[in-house]
């Protein structure tokens, strides 16, 4: 990987006394697509508002393509594109208007405007929306829309803040075929979500807690980073076994799966395997197996130690 | 440096939205219309057919030519005869009249002894007590109905005797400019265009800033490489055509309803009029920097446009307010206006005629713009 596009040193923002975003430190390197991983008001969006220049941080500071946060915001704006959690483009315009204005607002030439809206339609399948108000589309064509507009300038950094969390898991495979389209052509990404399919595409993933970095790296490094810690039980009565084993010694988390139950151990349990089986010497019908761990697993023990 | 590009997209835009909003589009028409036709026919400082109520104790022939006297003047009309004054005080207090006119029973006496009649009685007369011959009560909690009421108090009495002898010789000459009939709606017509301005002008402005704040588009905007400068100027323009058109429509109506036609120059009066427009306009950018939301830009809206109305000079003489009331009157563009407007369109008044109230809605506009730029934040904190 080569040198950051973006870069953030205890970048930290703070609504009265709540922390939003709480030193977070990042580097993202040029031509990838970097997930942020988190639940709900993990400061997700907060974060990419500093980046972006919209909020000022409380403490700490951001260089996004070698221009310095706070402070230097304007520069960097003809080179970044935003694609905000709500549709935020105008609903009572047409999608072509509304590419238009975009277009006009990016002072592009007329003549370009018109090829790269043409080409912006072609690419997102727009052309039987063009006249339809942006506020009638079906949340996939708005989502479409979105997209085109927030590229319209070619950016070299992109935003996508919860892209598809409106849109149906067709539709979201299309739309990471076009974002992976773009990254070929060597536009750098940062999305957000709190969808773990979403976060197994991303090359390289941040996850977020309330507002603090808990883990970051590929996604196949923090798979195997807990390598060993994921142990499957099966059993008829998986609601009892499950009472059975939380809060037992050693063990993190109970998390029912249909008839199974994925079961992770603390860090450094020798023979996680044996330490369930033990937990369950009462319950001789419980199948116990070790498996490998997925993405999920890596966020639960992420964020899981910072309760205690 | 300030894109032309930019600017026009964002007045494109505005324009195709406000032509999609089908309530306001139809709003920039009807207030104008509507509020000229109520205003124009309602507003009468002229006050006739005050309905009244007679207490006539006398029930002679005097008093009757008396209450015929008194119909003629117009300026009441007796709906209610009673016997007594009790009863006609419960009359008022129920509202049905504004007033009494109550006859005593020696009316005859009484008119007799009156100076105005006397002296062609006997001189020594004068001198024995002289009363009022009647007696009126009048609801006084409504100024102007008590003024008219007063109004009767000397009323002369020589007709009764079907001559002229107490016509007196009037101590001044009056002579009326500019609204010899006394018409109300010559003095309403150019000052609604004040009214209205201030109206749609700062409520439409700050709303379509707001607007774009409340539904996040803005979020989308600050992003892009706009200038808020540029956003400002793209969303003003097209209320400065709207403004425009609704000083047509008022004044146009005004002369083919109420022939109020415009004395002095158009090129003036448009000088003039696009002045007020972008200090009113200014000052809604100010306003819709400091709401949070549309219904917030609409409270501050109504709460201009009630001193708009009631200190600016439209409703009562400037002149005649307490020093208090004229300092804040002061503050508010549509005073200045309201000077100006009526200046141009009632006494042919010239730019130079009207210079200090221009330049100082011109310096308003200015500082108003000003503020508002910095003000704005391309940013959401
Ligand atoms: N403008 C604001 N004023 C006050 N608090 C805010 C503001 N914006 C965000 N917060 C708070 O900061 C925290 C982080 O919010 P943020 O929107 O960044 O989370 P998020 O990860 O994007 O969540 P979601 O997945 O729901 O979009 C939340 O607790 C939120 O309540
Ligand atoms: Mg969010």
């Amino acid at each position: 990987m080569s040198e950051a596009v973006a870069q953030t040193f205890g970048l930290t923002r703070r609504f009265g006394d709540k922390l939003a975003v709480d030193g977070l430190d990042l580097a993202i390197p040029k031509g990838v697509v970097y997930g942020l991983l988190g639940p709900n008001g993990s400061g997700k969006t907060t974060a990419m508002r500093m980046l972006t220049g919209l909020l000022t941080p409380t403490s700490g500071h951001a260089e996004v393509l070698g221009a310095r946060l706070p402070g230097d915001a304007e520069a960097v704006k003809r080179r970044i594109g935003y694609m905000t959690q709500g549709f935020t483009y105008y609903r009572d315009l047409t999608v072509l208007e509304n590419l238009r204005f975009i277009a006009e607002i990016h002072d592009l030439p007329a003549r370009r405007k018109r090829q790269r809206i043409a080409e912006l339609m072609d690419t997102y399948t727009l052309h039987e929306q063009a006249n339809v108000l942006a506020g009638a589309l079906s949340g996939g064509q708005r989502q479409r829309l979105a997209l085109a507009a927030t590229v319209m300038h070619e950016p070299e950094l992109l935003f996508l803040d919860e892209p598809t969390a409106a849109v149906d898991p067709e539709s979201r495979r299309a739309f990471w075929e076009q974002l992976f389209d773009l990254v070929d052509a060597g536009t750098t990404m940062i999305v957000s979500t709190h969808l773990m399919d979403e976060a197994e595409r991303c090359h390289r993933i941040a996850i977020l807690d309330r507002g603090r970095k808990c883990a970051d790296g590929t996604p196949r490094a923090l798979m195997d980073r807990i390598a060993g810690r994921a142990v499957e039980v099966e059993a008829k009565d998986p609601r009892r076994i499950g009472r059975a084993l939380s809060g037992k010694e050693g063990i993190v988390s109970v998390a029912q799966i249909g008839e199974r139950l994925r079961v992770l151990v603390t860090e450094g349990t020798g023979d996680p395997e044996a330490l369930v089986r033990e937990a369950l010497a009462g319950h001789p019908d419980a199948a116990v197996r070790a498996i490998s761990p997925n993405l999920e697993d890596v966020f639960v023990l992420a964020t899981h130690g910072r309760d205690q | 440096m300030i894109s032309g590009r930019r600017i026009l997209a964002i007045l494109r835009k505005e324009l195709l939205q406000l032509r999609r909003d089908r309530m306001t589009f139809g709003m920039i028409v009807m207030i104008p219309l509507i509020q000229l036709v109520l205003f124009g026919y309602a507003i009468n400082t002229e006050i006739r057919h005050i309905p009244a109520v007679l207490v006539d104790q006398s029930e002679s022939n005097l008093s009757r030519s008396l209450v015929q006297m008194v119909e003629a003047t117009q300026v009441v009309r007796f709906e209610q005869h009673v016997a007594t004054v009790a009863e006609a005080e419960r009359a008022i207090v129920r509202a049905e009249v504004r007033a009494a006119f109550i006859i005593p029973q020696d009316v005859a006496q009484r008119l007799v002894r009156n100076p105005a009649i006397g002296s062609r009685f006997a001189d020594g007369l004068q001198e024995v007590e002289a009363r009022p011959i009647a007696q009126w009560v009048a609801d006084g909690s409504d100024t102007l109905v008590a003024a008219a009421i007063r109004s009767l108090r000397g009323m002369p009495l020589g007709e009764m005797f079907r001559d002229s002898t107490n016509t007196a010789t009037p101590t001044f000459e009056v002579t009326l400019f500019y609204n010899p009939e006394q018409r109300s709606v010559v003095n309403i017509v150019p000052g609604l265009v004040g009214i209205i301005l201030t109206m749609t002008m700062i409520m439409f402005t700050s709303a379509a800033i707001v607007r774009e704040s409340e539904r996040g588009n803005m979020e989308m905007l600050i992003t892009t490489p706009i200038r808020p400068v540029e956003i400002m100027i793209g969303k003003i323009i097209p209320y400065v055509g709207i403004g425009l058109i609704q000083v047509a429509i008022i004044l146009g109506l005004g002369a083919l309803l109420f022939s109020v036609t415009v004395a002095g120059s158009l090129w003036v009066l448009l000088l003039v009029t696009l002045l007020f427009i972008l200090a009113s306009l200014s000052l809604g950018l100010v306003l819709s920097t400091l709401a949070s939301n549309q219904l917030q830009a609409m409270q501050m809206t109504v709460f201009v446009l009630m001193p708009s109305i009631l200190l600016s000079g439209f409703m009562f003489p400037y002149e005649g307010m307490p020093r208090g009331a004229q300092l804040i009157a002061d503050l508010l563009p549509a005073t200045h206006f309201m000077r100006i407007i009526r200046g141009v369109v009632l006494r042919d008044a010239g730019l130079m005629d009207l210079l200090p109230d221009s330049l100082w809605l011109l310096g308003f506009a200015l500082l108003g713009l000003g503020l508002a730029s910095l003000r704005f934040r391309k940013r959401l904190d």
